[in-house]
């Protein structure tokens, strides 16, 4: 009973950070910031999808951002001026995460016999493919305009209020960014609840013992086919609802937004959080998509007022960074930086004897 | 006919490149069983110290061949130091850890490689210098440049040198030793982490001169043309059964002569509909197909799956 009241008093606390913080976040620093928190609960989506394949199921997908281009190309062609159709987001997010869960099927049911690095290099050459013919489908047959991209899509909407446009609450006006988000995170708030919920399934339980022996799984009457199957379609459906509120969200999508790199950056997110925890995850997310923007607005001010000029361009030193940051935290940290405790015990140096 | 000709010696100048590259990979998968995801871009930093080299001395007055000679020398100092380097700090510390740590590191070392040779020689393409005679011999219909012919001889000179090395030699006993297995390797006097020092070291002084190959044959270099390249090789590497040299050289020739003929078709092929920016997707669509159909690469033996 006490457990049961304390988990709601964290419950309530968590809700109540969550709805106070754009505005303390938009009064203190600007309404930029809370643009870059809709996008840190974007990738918080995508963290938490992927991490159902890598950290749960131990699949290595290094493609993964072809379902969020799914997802947002997807909505961009339903609601845009560019085939002249306007489907309403309730109508086209749903299918955005089918379509993306049915196209993680269709990725993972002829990799199943593949592991580990074969499985990491096919999914990269799903996600370049696929980036490929976003870039190239403008002709013959306009379907994706090709490198420039489709704009004018249609904002999202919720209840025939549109979330572009400042809305008066109680005689307060809220930008865009702010509904936005609160739609966001209600999202992520229920992709956490279904991965948490999902980890301690007997789903989620299968998914760890492949992570952990593919073969003994199967030898305990997991079929692993169907479990693994599941896992690239979760994980792609999640990416694929992300890739729609993105497109809404941005109003505008192009390829370049779905290159390798930003697979590598929400692995880069589940990895150093601490794969398979998903408190970890989400910290991991967090972290990721808050730190580069601060760098990018301050190293050029600190480099300015340190040698006089700028050195080094923000964007490569945060890739710079990035990668030192992924060699690191493998070497002192492989677990990641919250890792669940059973995985802590499994990395720790010395494992602590059994029954004691 | 004569398109089918001229492709054919696009795809074998290609595919020696690719096959030097691969073996690079297929070297340290052999001995290791792990892919070094930041091979593709020793490969760059090959080209670009090439470059730095050979241009500033062929402006100062020296012959070309000697600048060209010091250029890929300095290359391939450069990348054997590089490759040491990366197995020392991103691998050796991570020899027992879970399989994804290795890979996850060797993709951080692939970004700071990217981004420091991005800070040394800029966003820019480079251009790189004319390094032999441009007049094409004509073979039947097709045309073959005296370059085109100087890389394919170079990659057979290497690759025959490399199979020397491995198979004829106290130091290729002990590498295929390792590679069998390390713990009766050392048992026998083999110092394991020598050997994988070693072939780091060679692997990657054949992908410095791949990379002076590489960016003589299309004219430019930059810091991002290590990527797509490695990630090329790798399917070569595949493709002929990863771990097996043979394999890494045919399977490198092989994908260059898809790709080339690939690029040359694909647009009369699907009537138009594909056109030969497409090109990219032949060697992943080829890497799935082999994968799923002979996980094992054409040469390579049945591996037991391991997790």
């Amino acid at each position: 009973m006490k457990a049961k009241v304390k988990a709601w008093q964290g419950v309530a606390l968590i809700a109540a950070v969550l709805a106070v913080l754009p505005f303390a976040v938009g009064l203190g620093m600007g309404n930029a910031w809370v643009r870059v928190l809709d996008f840190a609960l974007l990738y918080i989506m995508l963290a938490l999808g992927l991490n159902i394949v890598v950290g749960f199921a131990g699949l290595l997908d290094l493609g993964y951002i072809a379902f969020y281009a799914i997802g947002a190309y997807l909505y961009a062609l339903l609601s845009s001026p560019h085939f002249g159709l306007h489907w309403p987001a309730w109508a086209v997010l749903p299918l955005g995460a089918a379509v993306a869960g049915l196209f993680g099927v269709l990725l993972g049911a002829p990799t199943l016999r593949l592991r580990g690095d074969y499985l990491a290099i096919v999914t990269l050459g799903f996600g370049e493919i696929i980036r490929i013919f976003l870039n190239n489908l403008n002709s013959p047959v306009n379907i994706t305009n090709g490198p420039q991209g489709i704009a004018r899509i249609d904002p999202i909407s919720v209840f025939g209020v549109p979330l572009s446009r400042p809305l008066d609450v109680l005689g307060v006006s809220l930008p865009g960014v702010y509904l936005y988000y609160y739609l966001f995170a209600l999202v992520a708030l229920g992709i956490i609840f279904v991965t948490m919920r999902l980890e301690d399934s007997r789903i989620g339980r299968a998914w760890v013992a492949i992570r952990e022996d593919e073969i003994a799984a199967k030898a305990c009457g997991i079929n692993t086919r169907n479990v693994k199957l599941l896992a690239f379609a979760m994980g792609a459906s999640f990416g694929g609802v992300a890739g729609g509120l993105f497109a809404g969200f941005q109003e505008f999508v192009s390829p370049e937004s779905f290159s390798l790199m930003e697979s590598v950056m929400v692995l880069c997110m589940v990895v150093l959080g601490g794969m398979g925890h998903v408190p970890g995850v989400v910290l991991g997310g967090l972290l990721l998509a808050v730190l580069p923007e601060a760098l990018r607005q301050g190293a050029g001010p600190v480099q300015l007022a340190l040698f006089g000029r700028v050195l080094l361009d923000p964007e490569s030193l945060r890739i710079l960074l990035f990668g030192l940051a992924l060699i690191l935290v493998m070497q002192y940290r492989p677990a990641g930086l919250w890792p669940s405790a059973t995985r802590r015990r499994e990395f720790s140096e010395n494992p602590p004897e059994p029954g004691r | 006919m004569d398109t089918f000709v001229q492709q054919i010696i696009n795809g074998l100048t290609l595919g020696s490149i690719y096959a030097l590259v691969a073996l690079g990979y297929t070297m340290v998968y052999g001995i290791l069983g792990l892919i070094n995801f930041a091979h593709g871009e020793v490969v760059m930093i090959g080209a670009l110290t090439a470059l730095a080299v050979i241009k500033p001395l062929a402006g100062a007055g020296l012959p070309w061949p000697l600048a060209v000679l010091a250029g890929v020398a300095a290359a391939i100092a450069a990348c054997m130091a590089l490759g040491f380097v990366i197995e020392r700090v991103a691998y050796r510390p991570l020899r027992n850890a879970p399989r994804l740590a290795p890979l996850i590191t060797a993709i951080g070392v692939s970004m700071v490689l990217q981004q420091l040779a991005m800070i040394i020689w800029g966003r820019n393409y480079h251009s790189f210098p004319q390094l032999l005679p441009a007049t094409p011999r004509a073979i039947g219909g097709a045309q073959i440049t005296d370059l085109q012919i100087m890389i394919v001889a170079v990659a057979i000179l290497m690759m025959a040198g490399l199979a020397l090395l491995v198979n004829r030699t106290r130091l290729g006993r002990a590498m295929r030793a390792t590679a069998e297995n390390p713990q009766i390797a050392g048992l026998m006097g083999v110092d394991a982490n020598h050997i994988v020092s070693l072939t780091f070291v060679i692997g990657s002084a054949l992908a410095a001169v791949a990379g002076v190959m590489v960016s003589a044959n299309y004219g430019i270099a930059h810091y991002n043309m290590g990527f797509i390249l490695g990630l090329k090789a790798f399917t070569a590497a595949v493709l002929g059964g990863i771990g097996n040299l043979t394999g890494a050289m045919l399977g490198g020739i092989l994908l260059g002569l898809i790709e080339a003929l690939g690029a040359g078709y694909i647009g009369d092929l699907t009537g138009g509909f594909l056109g030969s920016d497409y090109q990219d997707v032949f060697a992943f669509f080829v890497l799935i197909v082999v994968l799923i159909f002979r996980p094992s690469g054409l040469m390579g033996e049945k591996v037991s799956e391991r997790a």
